[in-house]
């Protein structure tokens, strides 16, 4: 059965959409700023509380790709939808999870996100558009072809879009979704996170090609490039890319070269990378420290925008700790519809 | 009441599901023009249109992943599998991500997508081609499993499946699509979960599966030439089990066969063959018998097949030896 309400909403934000930016405005991007403040907050926090022994699971954070999850996540409309990592705390607070709800699915509470059956790996908001995380590389890329073909069939102009990184494009999900993807041109988008490491393996080590962009040239998909650091070209860029496939001209490819600041999992000692190179690009190429300079922020300032979020953390590790574990035998709920 | 083919009772299943639904569609491999590797969409086509009919690319991932993608998003497709040894490709798909999606979201996400493929011995395709994997599925929590027998079978649960809220593994057997048989003029949902007793008999119970239903079905005729009545139970859903009907039958014939096309060791039967012990222990007069395929890949030569896996005689030597007269 179609969904009707879907449908009829659909309708309803299609009729009260305005009409869309395609650049942030200097207004704009303060609040993008506060937003990846957040997020490398929350993030910071994360590790520290993992650190102490008070997270269970394993843990990845994106540390240094904020401006991916916050500009790509702006540029989506009511109604669009995203698959994400393992690597999802930013993607996940940039699609509009309340920090609370996701602090409380990393302390494994019913208030969680995903009620405590997730974890850091399956964070989910389908009412927020969040299709989920993903924690076999690759696995959501053919949900996010699947989806775009259910709008194409329906007729509705959302678009969806997936998250993943280098490592992924070596995946046999990466190449068949893309394949089918612009076979049957839906309104999907693949934004490749290339941050050059598929956890400790250099992307000199698992790619022949060193443009990862020609892999999605070669099913004759259009391909965007974009700095990943830059959160003002990611924004463009995104929104290019889901104007495209909004309107019906097939999927879109978007290769954003990012840093990723910290190691694989929280607690990687990193023995594969060089330390020079870290703190150089720490140093360089930090999304928050380039959009910092370009709003060309005064210390008070920036430290005012950081006491606001920190206090949002911090706010949200003490809804978490506050929060309710679920009974064990909840476990063997939520199995079947 | 209309006779119909187990082919043709797939296929009007899933075209009267697309006449009455807009949410309903298929995909797979071959399924447009050639009408699918055994025929079973033959027709579609044109009744539908290539929107609805969607052939695929020879990429299962894609395939199963897809289709849990539009299911996710309020649609209702039935990716084919062409064939049942290609389940292995779409594993991850079907076994990391729609068994455990709604799970994995506390409940946020469902996923109402069918797998329909088909296997088994009798043509020799050899090792890659017949298998039959109901075994694998069954173990995965979040997932349903059907496999049908008969034609009215096959149509009821197929309904049944396409309109469950839940990823369906349906499981169909290559050498019953000829088979002809009666079904209602409408049709009737068969919920699934739901056991059907075939024949009932007093002294042995003899539960099947798939083509094994027919040649129990055969053993239990042979069987009462010889003085012993056979009752035949096909469970037609094995994820969830008709544990209640199967123990049940057990308990008014106090014997117990279990029979399937698929190797013996480590197979379905093996499940079945411990409920009974466990559920029916003071009830059993003998062990509980299994049929099913010699611990092989499927050879090509067709005498070798034939070797491998079981037929009619052989669910009739296990009905006689639970009665202590078998070899």
């Amino acid at each position: 059965m179609l969904d009707e309400c879907h449908r009829t909403n659909h309708k309803l934000r299609a009729v009260a959409k305005v009409e869309t930016k395609t650049s942030l405005a200097k207004g704009d991007l303060r609040d993008v700023l506060r937003e990846m403040l957040l997020i490398r907050r929350f993030e910071e926090k994360v590790e520290e509380r993992f650190r102490a022994g008070e997270l269970p699971g394993f843990l990845h954070v994106a540390i240094g790709q904020e401006a991916s999850a916050v500009g790509v996540c702006r540029a989506l409309e009511d109604g669009d939808i995203i698959a994400s990592t393992h690597r999802a705390h930013g993607h996940t607070l940039a699609k509009g999870t309340h920090p609370n709800e996701l602090m409380a699915e990393l302390y494994g509470k019913a208030e969680g996100c995903s009620h405590g059956y997730g974890g850091s790996m399956h964070l989910y908001d389908v009412e927020r558009g969040n299709m989920g995380a993903n924690a076999v590389i690759g696995g959501g890329l053919p949900h996010i072809t699947g989806a775009a073909l259910a709008f194409q069939m329906r007729g509705e102009p959302r678009v969806a879009l997936a998250f993943f990184g280098d490592g992924a494009t070596n995946i046999g999900t990466f190449h068949e979704s893309l394949n089918l993807a612009q076979l049957w041109k839906v309104p999907a988008v693949f934004v490749l996170e290339d941050n050059k490491w598929a956890e400790s393996t250099p992307e000199s080590q698992h790619s022949p090609i060193r443009d990862l962009s020609d892999r999605a040239k070669a099913f004759g998909m259009k391909a965007l490039k974009a700095d990943g650091q830059d959160v003002e070209a990611v924004y463009k860029t995104a929104r290019q890319a889901l104007d495209h496939a909004r309107s019906g001209k097939g999927p879109v490819f978007v290769h954003l070269d990012c840093v990723r600041l910290h190691g694989h999992y929280i607690g990687d000692p990193q023995v594969y990378r060089d330390k020079d190179e870290a703190r150089k690009l720490a140093e360089t190429r930090d999304p928050i420290t380039l959009l910092r300079g370009k709003l060309e922020l005064s210390d008070e300032e920036f430290e005012e925008l950081d006491v606001e979020v920190t206090e949002i953390v911090e706010a949200s590790v003490e809804f978490a700790k506050a929060g309710t574990d679920p009974a064990p035998e909840d476990a063997l709920k939520n199995i079947y519809a | 009441m209309p006779e119909l083919s187990y082919r043709e009772a797939v296929r009007d299943a899933l075209a009267t599901a697309m006449r009455q639904d807009d949410g309903v569609f298929i995909m797979g491999e071959d399924i447009a023009e050639m009408g699918g590797s055994m025929g079973v969409t033959s027709g579609m086509l044109e009744e539908f249109g290539r929107e609805r009919v969607r052939n695929t690319p020879i990429s299962e991932m894609a395939l199963a992943g897809t289709a849990i993608g539009a299911a996710l998003q309020g649609m209702r497709p039935v990716a084919e599998i062409m064939y049942e040894d290609f389940m292995t490709l779409a594993a991850e798909q079907v076994v990391n991500q729609a068994a455990k999606l709604r799970y994995m979201s506390g409940g946020q996400l469902t996923v109402p997508v069918v797998f329909r493929t088909q296997g088994g011995a009798g043509w020799s395709p050899g090792a890659q081609h017949a298998q039959q994997l109901e075994a694998w599925f069954v173990h995965i929590p979040g997932l349903k499993v059907v496999f049908a027998s008969t034609p009215e079978d096959v149509r009821g649960l197929l309904w049944s499946a396409i309109y469950d809220d839940n990823p369906v593994v349906f499981f169909e057997h290559r050498t019953l699509y000829g088979i002809k048989g009666n079904v209602p003029e409408k049709i009737e949902p068969i919920p699934i979960g739901k056991a059907r007793i075939h024949r009932e008999g007093e002294d042995v119970t003899v539960i099947a599966t798939g083509r094994l239903v027919h040649e129990s079905l055969a053993a239990a005729e042979e069987a009462e030439k010889q003085g012993v009545s056979v009752e035949v139970v096909d469970p037609r859903t094995l994820q969830p089990l008709d544990e209640e009907t199967l123990v049940a039958s057990v308990k008014k014939t106090n014997r117990a066969v279990v029979a399937h096309e698929a190797v013996t060791r480590m197979g379905f039967g093996a499940e079945v063959a411990s409920v009974l012990q466990y559920q029916a222990f003071d009830w059993l007069d003998a062990p509980v018998e299994r049929v099913g395929a010699k611990f092989s890949p499927l050879p090509f030569a067709p005498v070798m097949e034939q070797f491998v896996v079981p037929h009619a005689d052989d669910v009739l030597q296990a009905i006689l030896r639970t009665v202590g007269r078998g070899n």
